[in-house]
């Protein structure tokens, strides 16, 4: 304990909470709190008609529609494909898992400026995988099936960027699980599968969710890494990240402002889920595996 | 070998080869469609043109003003978040108060607002309609289209990401080393030189990397903020957006593989410092809430 009761005067032995505590919440104030508190007065002095005549306008309908439908399918693609990659480098051994495991982390250290270029790059009709599926003449019409500038692109600029999240959010709950409840399901006849099902998933299911919302979330606001890969064509290719910038460089801050607080609401909302699944997490370890 | 494993036929213990084999197939060839083609055709597309405009392209004016701007932000912006870092993980893990766990969420917000939306604040805040921003160009000063906005928005997006991977290093470690140095008669800033921040020293690393790389990096924010004027509030990232968007392609990604090889070199960095201390594994740019891990 840093405080020792004095009759009923504290002491405390370590010095500095005031001082770190007071610059703490004056940084936290001034670089965060303030600024964000800005979007919600900003939206404050708005009429109803007019909030609710920009966040439901139908071109804001098919943006949110689309990021969300977009971030669900990456996040969903993620949540499979991530628990495969999880699993292999927990349970098995290959050449160049080192190599792998830490390659999971290149979509949040490569800058979304340059995913997104090279994604739009690699999908374009002449691209190197873009040109597998569809195919562009001299007139410029894309023949088969086109990635990049289209719904699809988006998809696979978010299924990019969520990628880690659910690898890393499933990967130590694999690591800690106890390998006797397995030896135990053996014992009593259950078969891989079975085991898979009925012991090992429902272990990993708080996190997996966990992951999930995490790269959902991120998806929804994501901006760098879809710029180049969607055409920005209203009610078409636009996600709220970019009518939003579109409203910015229109210099309809109103406007702007009143999706801003949409999308913030959402994100709160998730970031609340999270919080709510890390503590299911919790109860789910101490109980079983304690 | 446990009884156990006597007893259980290897097939109920592990998947058959074939499925093993299967799955790593799969996971394979997931990594190197997403990560592994990317990451090489960054690469590719830069060198294109050959080495002669690759290095033309690195050597122009405006790629270098692009440079030193990042540079000037990221050296701002880290060396106050790490200050920031250091003080909360003290505050939050050396003391009790209360209200800590509405702090560790406030702490975590920057990570889950939309960077576009991070540059819009400051805008609100600081643009020509915002609150200060009259006050501001009354005495001839600009930040947002300016160097300022620049910095302010590179210092929101990186906020957490010291604080975050100190609090839970010291929340573990406990207060009794300090206490102890204490008790013996060092003062407050020899307890902190000497015991603490050779116990966190490879957190601090490692929050400074993570850091270090989205300061450098960050797109969106900055996108808002930035005028977009050309040698002059550029960041390297903006600057490969001008680049793609004036359909100079070989350019644009001869300055993208700058900022790809400081991506590898942050996974090299990250990789080595997770093998100096096992407990920072798996801590980084996931935003799992503090302390809830």
């Amino acid at each position: 304990m840093a405080t020792r009761r004095l009759g009923a005067k504290k002491l405390r032995v370590l010095p500095g909470f005031r001082l770190t505590l007071g610059f703490t919440l004056f940084y936290l104030g001034l670089i965060v709190l303030i600024p964000l508190s800005a979007v919600f007065i900003k939206t404050s002095t708005l009429t109803w008609a007019q909030f609710s005549h920009t966040v439901f306008s139908p071109q804001a309908l098919a943006a949110y529609r689309l990021s969300f439908g977009a971030s669900f399918f990456a996040a969903l693609i993620n949540a499979i494909f991530g628990l495969i990659v999880a699993w292999v480098l927990v349970r098995y051994n290959f050449f160049g898992k080192k190599l792998v495991d830490a390659l999971v982390d290149l979509p949040f250290a490569l800058p979304t400026a340059v995913a997104g270029i090279t994604l739009a790059t690699l999908y374009a009709p002449n691209g190197w995988i873009g040109h597998f599926f569809g195919s562009i003449d001299k007139s410029g019409n894309v023949h088969g099936l086109q990635i990049s500038y289209t719904q699809l692109g988006i998809f696979i600029a978010l299924t990019f960027i969520g990628l880690p999240f659910i690898v890393r959010t499933v990967q130590p709950v694999l690591e800690d699980f106890d390998p006797e409840l397995e030896d135990a399901a053996a014992s009593l006849g259950a078969n891989r599968w079975q085991i898979f099902w009925r012991v090992i998933f429902p272990t990993l299911t708080p996190a997996l969710l966990t992951g999930f919302a995490l790269a959902f979330a991120r998806a929804l606001g994501e901006y760098g890494s879809v710029v180049f890969i969607s055409s920005n064509i209203p009610m078409k290719t636009q996600i709220v990240p970019l009518l939003i910038m579109n409203e910015l460089d229109g210099f309809q801050y109103a406007k702007a402002t009143a999706l801003a607080v949409v999308m913030l609401v959402i994100s709160f909302l998730i970031l609340l889920a999270v919080n709510v699944l890390q503590w299911w997490s919790n109860c789910y370890n101490t109980n079983n595996l304690a | 070998m446990s009884a156990a494993e006597k007893i259980i036929a290897p097939h109920r213990r592990t998947e058959p080869p074939f499925v093993r084999w299967l799955l790593i197939g799969i996971a394979l060839a997931f990594m190197t469609l997403f990560l592994v083609v990317p990451l090489v055709s960054v690469f590719a597309e830069g060198l294109r043109q050959g080495l002669g405009f690759y290095f033309q392209t690195l050597r122009d004016p405006l790629t270098l003003s692009a440079i030193q701007l990042t540079l000037i932000a990221a050296g701002i912006s880290v060396p106050l978040n790490c200050i920031f870092g250091v003080a909360a993980a003290w505050a939050i893990a050396k003391f009790d108060f209360r209200g800590k766990n509405i702090l560790l969420t406030l702490i975590d917000l920057p990570f889950s607002i939309s960077p576009v939306i991070s540059g819009l604040i400051y805008v609100l805040v600081f643009g020509a309609q915002g609150w200060f921003g009259s006050w501001f160009s009354d005495h001839n000063f600009k930040i947002i289209f300016a160097v300022p906005g620049i910095v302010l928005a590179t210092i929101f997006v990186t906020f957490p990401f010291v604080a975050r991977e100190l609090i839970p290093l010291m929340q573990a470690q406990g207060r009794s080393e300090e206490e102890a140095a204490r008790v013996l008669g060092a003062s407050g800033w020899q307890t902190f030189w000497r015991v603490t921040i050779p116990n966190i020293k490879w957190g601090l690393i490692y929050g400074v990397i993570l850091c270090n790389a989205r300061a450098m990096g960050e797109f969106g924010a900055v996108s808002v903020v930035s005028g977009h004027i050309q040698g002059r509030t550029n960041t390297i990232p903006l600057h490969v957006q001008i680049l793609y968007e004036s359909d100079n392609f070989a350019g644009a990604f001869a300055v993208a593989s700058l900022l790809t090889f400081l991506a590898l070199v942050t996974l090299v960095l990250k990789t080595w410092v997770e093998y100096k201390n096992d407990a920072l594994r798996g801590t980084a740019f996931t935003p799992v809430p503090i302390g809830k891990k």
